[in-house]
Order: C-alpha cells, then structure tokens, then sequence
C-alpha cells in the first residue's frame, strides 16, 4: 500500500511538472496577451496544484492533506479571478488582440464608462 | 531503500529539472515582453511554477512544513496580480499610447523651437536696419 502511495506521489510529481512546462511553453510561442493568459492561468494551476497533491500524498498525514486540499481549492479559485481581472483590465485599457485573432467579439471597450 | 522510493528520488530530480527550464522560459517571457500584462502575466505565472518547486523540495527533504509557504506564495501572488490588474486600469494608456504621446510632444516642442528661432532671427535684422 505504501508502495503504491509512493508511486502515486512520483506520478503526481512528474505530471505536475510536465503541465508547468508546457504553461510556461504556451507563454513563450502564443501570439497574444490573451491566449498566452489562456495557457498560464489554467495549465500553471493544473501543475502547481498537481504537486501539492503529491506532496500530501507522500506525508500521509491527514492535517498536510487537509491543507494541501485548502491550498488546491484557494489556486482553483484564485486563479481565474486573476486572469479575468487582468484580461479585463488590458480590454478597457486598449491592448488589443493579435494579428492571427479571427473574431473580436467585444469591439466597443466604453473606456469612459467603466464603473470602478 | 526500495523500489517504488528509488522511482520517487528519480521522477523528483527529474521534475526539479523541468521545473527549472520553466523558470527559465517564463524569465525569456518576462524580459521581453513586449506589453506591461505580458509581464504581470510572467510574473503569475513565476508563482504557479515557485509554488509547484516548493512542494517539490518539500517532497525532497521530507520537511512538511514547507506546505504552509507554498499557501501563503499562492496567496501573496494573487494579491499581486490583482493589484497590478488595477495599476494597469488606472494607467490608462498602452505602450503605443504612450509613445504617441511623447512624439507629439517632442514635435510640439520642435516646432515651438523654430518658431523662437525665427524670432529672434527677425529681432536682429530689425535692429541692424534700426542701427543703419
């Protein structure tokens, strides 16, 4: 069973890695600043939430899996906020999408009107 | 030691790795750029990949406690985002922007030089037709 646990914690360990590299990736080779936030905000939480998990795992204590499941839930949540704050932001703001972009489905900005 | 720990060792050195190259391509993105969100976007993405390598050297040394600063990264890189999000919306203005904006002015300027060269070019012709 321990063996097991192990095995599970290494997987955990590698599959979160390899999710943060293909993030970091995404952020280097995508066109623009909202399909690079797309790779960031969902494939970097994946991985960082990944590796807490097999952290917990390998403790084997059931206060660190607790809190390795709080931290888990605090990214997964966290995570979107930032990015739509910040999309959001750069919208108003006027940075634009970039030259391969197919379709901007929210043309008017209303700069002047933004309620903050 | 036996085998399943020996796979852990192994697949732990080996993340340690791919979690450095990450670093490594998130800094290329961060450097260049090119807008400020593609920066505070690298810099999000800095914490995701810290807050992975922190579980990761906690796995290595057997020292649980490390948990705790993984959270409270999370927490303090959440908290940057938004407040960059806001710099961000109460600057107002792009990169483009901002460098129309000192063309104009640098013209503005030129302009307003030539005009006080001419001038002063006008002032002393008519005093040497007055001295004359």
């Amino acid at each position: 069973m321990s063996d097991v646990l192990t095995l599970l914690s290494a997987a955990f360990v590698l599959i979160g890695a390899f999710f943060a590299l293909v993030a970091s990736i995404g952020l280097l080779r995508l066109p623009d600043l909202y399909s690079r936030m797309h790779a960031a905000s969902k494939a970097g939480t994946m991985g960082s939430g990944l590796m807490l998990i097999a952290l917990a795992i390998h403790a084997g204590d059931s206060g660190v899996f607790a809190r390795a499941l709080a931290g888990v839930v605090f990214f997964l949540l966290t995570a979107p906020i930032s990015a739509h704050l910040l999309a959001k932001a750069a919208y108003a703001v006027g940075y634009r999408l970039g030259p391969s972009a197919v379709r901007d489905e929210m043309p008017e900005p209303n700069a002047d009107k933004r309620d903050d | 030691m036996n085998f399943a720990e020996t796979i852990l060792d192994y697949s732990v050195d080996i993340a340690l790795v791919i979690l450095s190259i990450t670093f490594l391509i998130t800094i290329v993105r961060i450097v260049r750029g090119p807008t400020l969100p593609d920066r505070i976007l690298g810099l999000d993405m800095l914490v995701a990949a810290a807050i992975g390598f922190i579980a990761v050297i906690g796995i290595k040394t057997g020292y649980i406690l490390y948990i705790d600063i993984a959270i409270a990264l999370g927490l303090v890189g959440f908290l940057a985002t938004v407040a960059f999000a806001r710099f961000v919306l109460s600057r107002g203005k792009t990169e483009d922007d901002i460098l129309r904006e000192a063309r104009d002015t640098a013209q503005m300027a030129r302009k307003k030089e030539n005009m006080e060269r001419k001038r002063v070019a006008r002032a002393i012709k008519r005093e040497k037709r007055l001295e004359r």
